[in-house]
C-alpha cells in the first residue's frame, strides 16, 4: 500500500517477501514510511510486523534460513544491494528492543560504544560531547550525569530503555526501529518513552512495533495493520482508529473475533 | 459489525447503552404522543402525568451519560464502538429535548383545553404531529437496526414538516391579526406547532447520528430547509 500524496518518503518497501525456510512470513509488502513521522506496525502475533521491521536494517540476515525478497530503499537506495555495507546500515538504522539490553558496562561506555567502533569521535572531549548529547536527547542526562561510571544494568527498567535509545542515537542514525519498546515497562516509564518519541521524530524517522493499540493511537502519525503476512491497511492513525476501511482492521482494533 | 468482542462483557456494556437509548426513545415517543392526544381529545386528565413524566427522561439521560463515561474509561473503545458510544450520548441528549418539548406541548394544551375552544387548527397540528411521530419511530428503528438508509429517509421527510409548519404559521398569524379574543389561544397553538416542528428537527439529528455511527461521517448534503418562518439563522 503506497501513499502517493506524500512526498516525504524515507523508507520505501516494494514487494517485500520473507521466508523462514519453506514458510513464507511476508507476502509481498508495499509500504512507504515517511521521514519525521512515527509509524506504528500493529497486528496479532505472527502477522509479520516484527519480521517487516527487521527488514529495514537487515536484521533478518542473521537469522538462519531466512530469505528476503523485493526491495527496501532508504533515501532511494536499495539496502539489499551488494554495494551496501551492513554494519554501516545498522548505524544509520538504529534499533531498540522489547527488553532493555544495556551492555554490562558503565552508562558512559554503553553510549560511547557505537561512536567508538564507528570511529566517530577523535578524542575524549568529542566523545564526552556525543555521550552527553545522546543522553540529553534520550531524556536521561539529568538522572545519570553524576554517575556515568555506574553500570548500565544498575538503572531502572525505564532508565535502561532510555539508555538503549541513547545508545542507538549516539551514532546519529536517520531511522530508529523499536520493537515493543515499552512492553516491559510500567505506565510511567512508558509515558516517558512516548514523550521522548514525540521529541525524537523531529530528527529521526521512527518505526515502532507495538501490541498496545492505545500506544499506537497515542504516538504514531501513521499506522499499518498486518495480518497473516499481508499488509491489510495503512493510513493516518486517526483514520485507522476511528474509521478503518477494512473489516479485519476494525475487528482487530476493537478486540472482536474477526 | 455483528462480530462479538473477545471480552464479552464489553458487548454487554454496549448493549446496556443501546437499551438505555431504546428506553429513552420509547419514553420520549410516549410523552409526545400523550401530549398530542390530550390536545386532540381535549382531555386534561393525563397532563399532570405527562409533566411529571419528564423527570424520568432527564434521569435516564443522566444514567446513560454515566454509563457511557464508564465504558469509555474502562474499555478504551475504537472505531465503530467509539462512534456508537458517542452517538448514544448525542441521541440521548436529543431525546431528552424531545421530552421537554412534549412537556411544553402538554402545558400549553392545558390552557387551550381550559379555554374550551374547538378549532380546526387542532386538525392541522395533529397532521404535523402524526408525521413527526412517524419520523421519530422510524429514526429509533433505524438506530435499533443500524440502518443508515432508513435514517436518511427520516432526514428527507423533515421537509414536509417544515412546509406544513410554515403554512400553519401563516394561518395562525392571520387569526391573531383578525381577532383579539383568539390571540392568546392562537399563540399557544403557534408555540405548540413550533414545538412539533422542533421535534422534527431533533428527529433528523437522531437520523444523522445513525448515519454517522454506521458510516463514520456525517451526511454530506445539507438537509433541504423550507422553513420560511424562521429564516436561515434557525437551522437545526
Amino acid at each position: 500500500m503506497t501513499d502517493t500524496e506524500n512526498q516525504n518518503v524515507k523508507i520505501k518497501a516494494r514487494d517485500v517477501t520473507v521466508h523462514y525456510g519453506e514458510a513464507r512470513a511476508l507476502h509481498g509488502i508495499d509500504l512507504d514510511l515517511n521521514a519525521n513521522e512515527v509509524t506504528a506496525l500493529i497486528g496479532p502475533s505472527g502477522c509479520g510486523k516484527s519480521t517487516f521491521l527487521r527488514c529495514i536494517n537487515r536484521m533478518n540476515d542473521v537469522i538462519d534460513g531466512c530469505r528476503v525478497g523485493g526491495t527496501v530503499s532508504i533515501d532511494e537506495q536499495n539496502i539489499y544491494s551488494d554495494a551496501v555495507d551492513v554494519v554501516e546500515l545498522r548505524a544509520r538504522v538504529g534499533m531498540v528492543f522489547q527488553k532493555p539490553n544495556p551492555f554490562p558496562k558503565s552508562i558512559y561506555d554503553n553510549v560511547a560504544y557505537g561512536p567508538r567502533i564507528h570511529g566517530m569521535a577523535q578524542d575524549r572531549a568529542t566523545l564526552d560531547e556525543v555521550v552527553e548529547r545522546s543522553l540529553k536527547r534520550a531524556g536521561l542526562w539529568e538522572e545519570v550525569k553524576d554517575r556515568l561510571t555506574a553500570s548500565g544494568t544498575s538503572l531502572s527498567g525505564g532508565q535502561q530503555q532510555r539508555l538503549c535509545i541513547a545508545r542507538a542515537i549516539a551514532v546519529n542514525p536517520a531511522i530508529v526501529l523499536m520493537d515493543e519498546p515499552c512492553s516491559a515497562l510500567d505506565p510511567i516509564a512508558t509515558a516517558v518513552i512516548e514523550e521522548l518519541m514525540e521529541e525524537l521524530r523531529r530528527d529521526y524517522t521512527i518505526v515502532i512495533v507495538t501490541h498496545s493499540m492505545q500506544q499506537a493511537a497515542r504516538i504514531s502519525q501513521r499506522t499499518a495493520y498486518f495480518h497473516l503476512g499481508d499488509l491489510v491497511e495503512h493510513g493516518q492513525t486517526e483514520a485507522i482508529f476511528t474509521k478503518p476501511q477494512n473489516q479485519q482492521t476494525e475487528a482487530y482494533i476493537s478486540g472482536k473475533i474477526g | 459489525m455483528t462480530d462479538s468482542h473477545i471480552v464479552s462483557s464489553f458487548d454487554r456494556d454496549l448493549a446496556d447503552l443501546n437499551k438505555l437509548v431504546a428506553r429513552l426513545g420509547g419514553l420520549a415517543e410516549q410523552q409526545f404522543a400523550a401530549a398530542i392526544d390530550a390536545l386532540e381529545n381535549r382531555d386534561a386528565s393525563s397532563i399532570d402525568k405527562i409533566i411529571a413524566g419528564d423527570s424520568e427522561l432527564d434521569q435516564l439521560e443522566q444514567d446513560l451519560n454515566d454509563r457511557a463515561i464508564e465504558v469509555i474509561a474502562t474499555r478504551a473503545p475504537m472505531a465503530t464502538d467509539l462512534r456508537s458510544i458517542l452517538s448514544a450520548v448525542k441521541i440521548a441528549s436529543v431525546l431528552e429535548r424531545v421530552g421537554d418539548y412534549a412537556k411544553n406541548i402538554a402545558k400549553r394544551s392545558h390552557v387551550i383545553i381550559n379555554e374550551e375552544t374547538n378549532r380546526s387548527d387542532t386538525i392541522s397540528l395533529a397532521r404535523i404531529a402524526d408525521i413527526v411521530q412517524g419520523m421519530l419511530r422510524q429514526a429509533l428503528d433505524a438506530y435499533a437496526t443500524g440502518n443508515a438508509e432508513q435514517a436518511m429517509e427520516v432526514w428527507e421527510r423533515d421537509q414536509e414538516v417544515d412546509e406544513l409548519y410554515s403554512s400553519l404559521h401563516s394561518d395562525l398569524l392571520a387569526v391573531i391579526a383578525n381577532g383579539a379574543e383568539q390571540a392568546s389561544v392562537s399563540s399557544h397553538f403557534l408555540f405548540i406547532a413550533k414545538n412539533i416542528e422542533r421535534i422534527g428537527d431533533h428527529t433528523t439529528a437522531v437520523a444523522e447520528q445513525v448515519y454517522f455511527q454506521v458510516n463514520g461521517s456525517m451526511p454530506a448534503d445539507e438537509r433541504p430547509k423550507v422553513d420560511v418562518v424562521s429564516g436561515p439563522a434557525d437551522s437545526a
